[in-house]
């Protein structure tokens, strides 16, 4: 049996001698799309940063493709779309496709150009999430949706098999939610892309994803979104730290806090 | 004026230097603009001021170090200022912006306690804070051209990775690249060209040269590309138009290089208001 994508082994994580992770285990196989929930504060954007080693974990281990994070060399693998307000200059003097081919840059390597064929790989990775036709223009003036779209096709131009996602949908307009959801849905299908995925987008995410983790602290649930409706109230109330609405719908099960 | 620079060493070597930093400041000065790291160019140019004035007074206390090139004092100051900025900017990890007026205050103290230790080197000193046409060495235009190598070397090399950097830090740290390494070098790079510029800009104002033309460019450029070409060639016009003004009517070519620069940032803001209007104009 091929080893897990991403393999977190009891991993934990101190800031500042507060407890932010303890103890994680979990285990993303190929093919999966993965959400992981829980309120404000619960770890959810520090167990991402130690997947993508961004930072250290206090204790424990991951292994990417079954290879230590800290030996894993092949970076261009795992595609990373980070929350847009938190890291990228929105007045940066570039167009969509440079920032584009810039996710090509791992890939090409140190003291190497980029290849010849960027611009049909950008125009390719841009096409996969629908804004080819925005490829000369300008970043900055793009909305925070299309903006969105172009940092995944900047992940995707590297030809990733994991795309590792932080609260994508922050500064999205509600109604363009679930057009990015389906996107995201049919890059894990049609390409099969092994997706993993921060949000608070509960209701909208639920019938797109394969897998949940239910994450405080701790992981309180992981598996088939499914099974979610197997945890009892107690793990429910443990999970998000007050009392959970738990609301059936006609197909599966939908948690809403 | 051709007929002057083909006779005087001098002017041949303060316009050649001045063609040199008008490519190399405008050009690193993108990057340090869109990084949001124009202060640290200040901070690290008064740094050098703190490099040259100890060595203008090492050359004048010391007999040995009488012909010592004050440049070199001031690159090696400013390198270490470079290195300083980062290393305090990782102790002050949640008010990393105090590093700059710190190291920025202490170039002046040191330059200042320098300044005042040796007196009678005011007119070399004059230059070094706004410039000279006059007093470019040879010698200093061979350092100038040798830093040149350096920039355009590391931005040839490290085109990608500084503008994945440049525009998402975060995204470049997790997609795996050096940023943290091609950091450092950036810095590095930097107190050169500042170092390197000053001689013709002068340290009060070399800062402006990394920023301004930059500023005008960002106004009208598609891309970022079309603003690397654009920072350089408002940086040569004023450069140029600067040097040209201050050897006709003896001013200090720091002032009349970074008023030419904003000379033209003003008419391009200008005809950006106008154009603007026209086409609002013309959809009402």
């Amino acid at each position: 049996m091929a080893a897990p994508l991403i393999n977190i082994k009891e991993v934990s994580y101190e800031y500042e001698q507060t407890k932010a992770l303890d103890h994680i285990s979990m285990a993303v196989e190929e093919g999966d799309f993965l959400a992981i929930l829980g309120p404000n504060g619960s770890g959810k954007s520090t167990l991402l940063k130690i997947m993508l080693g961004l930072i250290r974990p206090s204790e424990g281990s991951v292994e990417l493709f079954g290879v230590d994070s800290r030996q894993f060399k092949h970076r261009e693998w795992i595609g990373y779309v980070s929350q847009k307000s938190n890291s990228f200059n929105s007045a940066f003097p570039a167009t969509v496709q440079e920032v584009v081919a810039g996710g090509l840059a791992k890939k090409a390597g140190l003291f190497h150009k980029l290849p010849k064929n960027t611009a049909q790989q950008v125009e390719e990775a841009l096409n996969a999430v629908g804004m080819k036709s925005f490829k000369n223009r300008s970043i900055s003036e793009l909305s925070g949706g299309q903006q969105q779209r172009v940092f995944i096709a900047r992940a995707l131009v590297a030809k990733p098999k994991v795309l590792i996602l932080d609260e994508p949908t922050v500064g999205i307009d509600v109604q363009n939610v679930q057009a990015f959801y389906d996107m995201l849905a049919a890059l894990n299908r049609e390409r099969n892309i092994t997706l993993v995925l921060v949000t608070h987008d509960v209701d909208t995410v639920t019938d797109r994803i394969s897998h949940v983790a239910c994450l405080n602290q701790t992981i309180h649930f992981h598996g088939f979104k499914d099974q979610l409706h197997m945890m009892s109230d107690e793990e429910r109330e443990a999970w998000y730290g007050h009392s959970v609405r738990k609301i059936h719908h006609t197909e599966g099960s939908h948690t809403h806090a | 004026m051709l007929d002057a620079i083909l006779s005087y060493e001098f002017l041949q070597n303060a316009f050649a230097s001045g063609l040199i930093i008008g490519v190399i400041a405008p050009l690193l000065g993108v990057f340090i603009v869109v990084r949001r790291l124009s202060l640290i160019a200040d901070a690290l140019s008064h740094v050098t001021l703190a490099g040259i004035a100890g060595s203008l007074y090492l050359s004048q206390s010391v007999g040995a170090l009488a012909l010592l090139n004050p440049l070199y004092l001031g690159i090696a100051s400013s390198v270490m200022g470079s290195m300083l900025i980062e290393r305090l900017r990782s102790v002050y990890k949640h008010y990393e912006e105090l590093a700059i007026p710190i190291i920025l205050s202490a170039g002046i103290g040191f330059g200042a306690i320098f300044i005042s230790l040796a007196e009678g080197f005011s007119s070399d000193l004059f230059g070094y804070l706004f410039g000279t046409v006059s007093a470019v060495s040879r010698q200093d235009l061979f350092i100038v051209a040798g830093i040149a190598v350096i920039v355009l070397a590391f931005i040839r090399i490290f085109f990608k990775e500084l503008f994945v950097l440049s525009f998402d830090d975060e995204y470049a740290r997790a997609s795996g690249l050096p940023a943290k390494w091609i950091h450092f070098l950036f810095m590095i790079v930097t107190a050169l060209v500042i170092a390197g510029s000053m001689r013709i800009v002068g340290i009060l104002l070399v800062s402006s040269l990394m920023t301004i033309p930059v500023a005008t460019a960002m106004r009208v450029a598609k891309s970022f590309k079309q603003t690397i070409w654009l920072s350089i060639l408002f940086g040569e016009i004023s450069v140029l138009t600067g040097l040209v003004t201050a050897f006709y009517f003896d001013l200090a070519p720091g002032g009349t290089i970074v008023v030419t620069s904003i000379a033209i940032l003003l008419v391009i803001l200008a005809y950006r208001k106008i154009s603007l209007s026209k086409k609002r104009g013309a959809a009402a």
